[in-house]
């Protein structure tokens, strides 16, 4: 069956589209060269969670199954690569896909009890692995790996030698290359059948199975690789932050990655920036503003952003664009062309 | 998340304020006129430790009392004092721009052993003197491998080492039965009582039992430890379990003469649930004094404290140990500046907390003093054995030290 461009769940490129993702990829290279080390680390920290997010946004946003437990697959990710690295099994590069695959298998089998479960439910059960995650990690059975409570320092990795940059550039160009090409994949994935499949899963399940979607095996799907990529995430992460241990993977990431989605904007990719963007520098100025209750300064943030961008930073941005259009080209024929669904799906 | 500070809150406050607006000295006020000298820190002030916040607030009120009094020698103390919410990698996040945006001439005080793991490669890297962290553990002195690197604390080793040596001189036919935390504290403190009991005293151990922090009772391992024949209990246990262990080891008839580390020495979070009455006789150790402890009512160094406290640090808790065991690490960190003089660089900084001799921080129990040296970067390495009379905890014998270094 053919379906109209219009349904699909991202939109297709244009080249106005193109021309600015090119002008945005080159100032991301250029950023690191241009800024200090330690502002390097904090955008390298940033592109992290955008991967994060965007692995909790497929999900979330796009299938509507809610996870309160991806801190869980991040820390899974990230003690993969220490414990690959700590052992000098594989060179810090080799790590990231393997520990994205370990979490695809963990987040494929733990999404297949996970189907009987719905909505609340489901995020009940996720909370349960977000939370038991730190003590497993704990554990004495797998002390001989994890390093128990006291974690495992990682080395920083080198940049190669014929390139003439520091470890922390080096880290956020091969963080910035691996961020490029899950959200490239991304949203390779979510243009097509299965980005509406999921989409059809999320709004009208009865719908999508009556149309022939094989809705088990998609929720799990989603499940698998929203859990991938969010494992490498956690693998990036812990290279970047050369340590990890129980206490990294709190319960509180977990819910850090859900406010990240929202903030940024359900079911949208660029929502995965903005998102992560928020996670990282905005503790920061709460902390500035006041050390008595940075808690309360970063709650009145995310009220009043909920309050004024109510679908996300991406949300905001998506109409504030289209009214810019509007007025340059007002004419109805193009506002009825863009059905109001997509506010919510784009 | 065990950082060694017991916490108190069992004493009205009311009284404690009283007595220190009594005892406020006349502050003489004198500007600085040299350089400021920058330090940083971070602390938990949101998280699962945010109580230990604390720590850094007194340590930047007691900071400005010195600006106050003119700075040391004439430059002002500006202390960064960052969140990270007991979050290893925001802890990394935050170290690095306090040396690399803020350029902090020294660390002081970061807080908690996992925050700290995770900066210790980079500070040592990047040659900062890393000082005085607030954690129990023991890992931090070694000059070695670590040469930026200073413990503060009673190290869990040196506290076990305490244990062994009162045991070995006292009771020396002791059979001895050890509970443990199945963790990193846990088996930290139960190397230091190793450390003592070697070779053929080894054997005075004739039992060793462990728990989870996420077992709901001890029962078992208290009565596995009482058939042993044990006649005395070192307990190592946080202040959950150590309430259950002083409470089960007293209704069981076992009775022992029971060691209780100073994590589960709380008289309000641990004594008191557990039942006063069952509690007399037990053993802990301490290195500071404690406000809320009557014999130290009248100190000139608790009043001193308290006239601090009422000025500077207003909304402090009087009553909590945190705040006597930050203006501890202040004062000692002061008088590294002091050492420094003029030249206020790392290299020396690094060279002066190596060079503390016999410093004692009148805060500290009498006969306790503070001495590092380049191949010993523990600060504090004495306690003294106190005993719980039923009300309070009653110092007796002397000052003992570990071996620990």
């Amino acid at each position: 069956m053919k379906t109209p461009p219009l349904l699909s769940a991202v939109p297709a490129l244009t080249s106005r589209h193109i021309a600015a993702l090119a002008v945005l990829l080159a100032l991301a290279c250029a950023l690191p060269f241009l800024i200090g080390n330690y502002r390097v680390f904090q955008l390298t920290l940033a592109l992290v969670y955008a991967i994060a997010l965007l692995g909790l946004n497929m999900l979330t946003g796009y299938n509507g199954q809610i996870s309160l437990g991806h801190g869980a697959f991040y820390a899974i990710g990230a003690y993969t690569a220490a414990i690959l690295m700590d052992h000098n099994v594989l060179p810090y590069w080799a790590t990231i896909p393997v520990a994205g695959i370990v979490c695809l298998v963990i987040g494929f089998l733990f999404g297949l009890p996970a189907l009987r479960l719905e909505g609340l439910y489901l995020a009940l059960a996720t909370f349960a692995l977000g939370v038991a995650m730190p003590q497993i990690l704990k554990h004495n059975s797998i002390e001989p790996w994890t390093g128990g409570s006291q974690g495992i320092v990682i080395t920083k990795p080198d940049p190669p030698a014929w390139l003439p940059v520091s470890q922390d550039q080096w880290l956020y160009m091969f963080t910035l290359a691996w961020t490029v090409l899950l959200f490239f994949a991304a949203w390779n994935l979510l243009r097509g059948r299965i980005g509406r499949a999921l989409v059809a899963i999320r709004d009208q399940p009865v719908a999508a199975q009556a149309m022939g979607v094989n809705t088990a095996l998609y929720k799990s799907l989603a499940f698998g690789v929203s859990a991938l990529y969010t494992g490498i995430a956690g693998a990036l992460g812990a290279i970047a932050v050369q340590f990890v241990a129980p206490d990294s993977f709190s319960f509180f990431l977990s819910i850090t990655f859900v406010v990240g989605v929202v903030v940024g904007g359900l079911a949208s990719i660029s929502g995965a920036l903005y998102g992560a963007l928020f996670i990282v520098f905005i503790p920061n100025i709460a902390d500035q503003i006041s050390k008595a209750a940075p808690w309360a300064i970063y709650g009145v943030f995310l009220i009043g952003l909920m309050y004024l961008m109510p679908s996300g930073v991406a949300g905001a941005i998506r109409i504030a664009r289209r009214r810019w259009f509007d007025r340059e080209r007002p004419s109805a024929a193009q506002r009825a062309a863009s059905p109001p669904a997509r506010d919510v799906q784009v | 998340m065990t950082v060694n500070i017991p916490r108190r809150r069992w004493l009205g406050s009311s009284l404690a304020l009283g007595a220190s607006v009594v005892a406020a000295p006349v502050f003489a006020q004198k500007k600085p006129t040299g350089s400021e000298i920058k330090l940083g820190q971070t602390m938990p002030y949101s998280g699962p430790a945010s109580a230990y916040g604390t720590i850094g607030k007194v340590e930047q009120a007691y900071f400005k009392m010195i600006n106050d009094e003119g700075g040391v020698n004439g430059h002002p103390i500006t202390l960064i004092s960052l969140d990270d919410g007991y979050s290893p990698p925001k802890t990394v996040e935050q170290v690095r721009k306090l040396v690399e945006e803020d350029h902090v001439l020294a660390l002081f005080e970061t807080l908690g052993t996992p925050t700290n793991s995770a900066i210790h490669k980079y500070v040592n890297a990047k040659k900062v003197p890393h000082l005085f962290v607030a954690t129990g553990a023991t890992k931090w002195n070694d000059p070695k491998h670590y040469p930026w690197t200073f413990g503060f604390n009673l190290s869990y080793q040196t506290e076990g080492e305490i244990y062994g040596r009162y045991l070995l001189k006292n009771k020396p036919n002791a059979k001895i039965g050890i509970l443990y935390q199945n963790d990193d504290y846990g088996k930290d403190l139960l190397t230091g009582v190793k450390h003592v009991l070697t070779g053929p005293h080894a054997k005075l151990i004739v039992k060793e039992v462990t728990y989870e922090v996420t077992d709901p009772t001890i029962d078992s391992q208290i009565l596995t430890l009482q058939s042993s024949g044990a006649d005395t209990f070192i307990d190592i246990t946080t202040p959950k379990f150590s309430a259950q262990a002083v409470r089960k080891a007293f209704d069981s008839g076992w009775k022992p003469l029971h060691f209780l580390n100073n994590v589960g020495a709380s008289v309000g979070s641990v004594l008191k649930p557990a039942g006063l009455d069952k509690a007399v006789g037990l053993i802990t150790v301490q290195y500071y004094k404690d406000a809320t402890d009557p014999q130290w009512k009248d100190d000139p160094a608790m009043l001193k404290w308290r006239a601090f406290m009422a000025r500077y640090y207003r909304e402090g808790d009087v009553n909590d140990a945190s705040n006597i065991f930050g203006y501890i690490a202040a004062q000692t960190m002061v008088q590294v500046l002091k050492q420094c003089g003029k030249d206020l660089t790392r290299e020396n900084i690094k060279r002066q907390a190596e060079n503390l001799k016999n410093f004692r921080p009148p805060l500290l129990l009498p006969g306790i003093a503070i001495n590092t040296s380049p191949t010993d970067h523990a600060p504090i390495k004495q306690g003294q054995l106190s005993k719980f009379d039923g009300q309070k905890w009653a110092l007796f014998g002397e000052v003992i030290g570990g071996g620990a270094g």
